[in-house]
């Protein structure tokens, strides 16, 4: 199968002022459609970082970066904006659900960035709030949710537009241990069943 | 093309719902705004009723000559000789006992207490001679009486009444070692000379001890006998003076003080709006600050910049709107209609209304409107250019 990712000699560094720190130093990876890949290293290691690069929501010092045979690392922020729209779907520590709207506010967010109509968001809204079993939540506000039913509907919201790849950093990290295997399985499952 | 849309209208609705959550910070923006419009709206009634009562002043028909290079009466002298010699010019409309309708006039300025503050300023005594009231028919005794000649008697008009101390009818007032009595009440229909206090000019010259008139005002025998009358005396030699229409002096009068007017509504509104805007700045740069982490969401999930710039648009101009309004609007509960003095024509208290018009309430709002863009455009623009990694790592 074909690698959905491609990373060739990516370096990364961070400048701040006279300082500059590299954190990947020519980095090669390949990561086929449909597998189920896990980071693992120290805090500080450059997870973030190598998942910010294959999400497209930094760029790299050098090197290239593919995702689905295309180059991520020469397009502008306008053009990485619009491609994450289409191929990425993102599941944060912190869940980042916006806290004035509602569950399935939330989660009809990416559709917003297609040309889908009301009725059709609303039916692939509930589709993606099913999968992740929080059909009866709604209309719940994210305050109004335990820490993993708020991140399955982080999960339904990176989902719902059928991203090429999904980028969850730490999804787990604010959970507790049954919780956090719970969602895990709940991604593994996805993969099984979507990737 | 759909999607922008749906994009904008989902940021900039999402936004506006959060903003009750920083509502500390947004009020200074309202705040800042609202006292900047209310005081430029007010400042702008108040010359635009200053224009309106002078304005008002006058009538084409009447003329007043001044010494020449005189701008106000004030500034003028003329000695009895010349002030005879004008009154008996050609075109000037004669009365029936065959004498010319005119008036050889004195101005003093008396210093009485207000009623409002308490501190003195200044009020126009005019003395005015025998033919003065057949000139200015639209002078009315609505209390009281006529003063008499030779006696320390005057009359007040009703602005003056309304704004100074002591001018009550039966009331004394001690200026120049004399005690005057104030005899009566007088309307004129809304002009400069209801700010002013009128008596027999010889009876004022004899206690100012001054033998010089001001003025000397004639009706003509019609308002096209202006340029006859004014030839008559331009050509005397004996004479150097100027001669206006009525109309034309007190027009120029408003205009310089409206002028003051305006531009001290412009100078003080724009050192106010430049505040303003500052306010607005950091209250901006706070919203799209205590916004990052959403900003940066959206934009992870393939929002663009600029919806999150309208958004930010949207915010400050709909504040800054909520500011312009409560400011008109405050300007025109406190002060519409409200009677207020300033210096007049010749340095003394002119009495007029503050006239909030819906035009100035627009501009006001406009302002406010302009405040509210130049304040959002720089934090839209940092909202715009918010590092994406970074700004999701801060969380
Ligand atoms: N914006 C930045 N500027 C400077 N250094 C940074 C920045 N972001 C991350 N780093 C550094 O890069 C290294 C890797 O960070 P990160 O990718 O967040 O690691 P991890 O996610 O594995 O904990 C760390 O040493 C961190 O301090
Ligand atoms: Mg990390």
């Amino acid at each position: 199968m074909a690698a959905i990712v491609s990373l060739r000699n990516v370096v990364k560094r961070y400048t701040r002022g006279k300082h500059s720190v590299e954190v990947l130093h020519g980095l090669n990876l390949d990561i086929e459609t449909g597998d189920f890949v896990a980071l693992m290293g120290p805090s500080g290691s450059g997870k973030t970082t190598l998942l910010n690069l294959i999400g497209g929501l930094d760029t790299a010092s050098g090197g290239e970066v593919s995702v689905a045979g295309e180059r991520i690392d020469s397009l502008s922020g306008g053009q990485l904006a619009k491609w994450r729209a289409r191929h990425v779907g993102f599941v944060f520590q912190f869940y980042n659900l916006l806290p004035q709207l509602s569950a399935e506010r939330n989660v009809e967010l990416p559709l917003l960035l297609t040309s889908l109509s009301a009725a059709q968001r609303k039916k692939n809204v509930q589709t993606a709030l099913a999968i992740v079993g929080l059909s009866d939540r709604a209309k719940h506000k994210p305050t109004e949710l335990s820490g993993g039913q708020a991140q399955r509907v982080a999960i339904a919201r990176a989902l719902v537009s059928d991203p090429t790849l999904l980028v969850c950093d730490e999804p787990t990290g604010d959970l507790d241990r049954a919780t956090a295997d719970e969602i895990l399985g709940l991604l593994q499952s996805l993969n099984r069943e979507q990737g | 093309m759909a999607t922008l849309s749906h994009q904008i209208i989902a940021v900039t609705a999402n936004n506006l719902r959060s903003v009750p959550q920083r509502w500390g910070i947004s009020a200074v923006i309202v705040i800042g705004i609202a006292v900047t419009v209310a005081v430029l709206v007010s400042v702008l009634a108040m010359a635009a009723g200053f224009g309106k009562t002078l304005a008002n002043t006058g009538r084409a028909d009447r003329a007043l000559v001044l010494r020449g290079g005189s701008q106000s009466e004030l500034a003028s002298t003329l000695s009895r000789d010349n002030a005879l010699t004008i009154m008996d010019a050609r075109g000037v409309r004669k009365g029936a006992d065959g004498k010319s309708i005119a008036s050889a006039e004195m101005v003093a300025i008396v210093s009485l207490k207000q009623k409002n503050t308490g501190t003195k300023a200044n009020v126009t005594l005019r003395g005015v001679g025998p033919k003065a009231f057949e000139l200015r028919p639209e002078i009315k005794i609505t209390a009281g009486r006529m003063f008499r000649p030779a006696v320390r008697e005057l009359i007040v008009g009703k602005s003056a009444l309304a704004q100074f101390e002591g001018l009550e009818l039966g009331g004394h007032l001690t200026f120049h070692q004399g005690e005057w009595n104030v005899v009566g009440i007088f309307e004129t229909g809304g002009d400069s000379h209801e700010s002013e206090l009128m008596a027999d000019a010889e009876t004022v010259l004899s206690a100012y001890r001054r033998n010089l008139f001001q003025n000397v005002i004639v009706l003509l025998e019609s308002p096209q006998s202006f340029d006859a009358f004014k030839d008559a005396l331009t050509t005397n030699p004996t004479l150097s003076v100027d001669v206006k229409r009525e109309t034309e002096y007190y027009a120029e009068q408003s205009k310089q003080l409206s002028k003051l007017l305006f531009f001290v509504a412009y100078i003080v509104g724009g050192i106010m709006a430049v505040g303003a805007v500052f306010g607005a700045l950091n209250t901006m740069y706070s919203a799209v600050s205590s916004r990052s982490l959403e900003i940066a969401t959206l934009r992870a999930i393939g929002f663009g910049a600029l919806p999150v710039v309208v958004s930010v648009f949207v915010e400050a101009m709909l504040l800054a709107l909520i500011g312009g309004v409560l400011g008109a609007l405050a300007a025109w509960m406190f002060f519409n209609g409200n009677a207020v003095n300033t210096l007049g024509a010749n340095f003394t208290q002119v009495v007029f209304q503050l006239t909030v018009t819906p035009a100035l309430a627009v501009s006001g709002i406009v302002l406010a409107c302009i405040i509210g863009l130049v304040g959002g455009l720089f934090p839209a623009i940092r909202a715009a250019r918010l590092p994406i990694a970074a700004a999701l790592r801060a969380a």
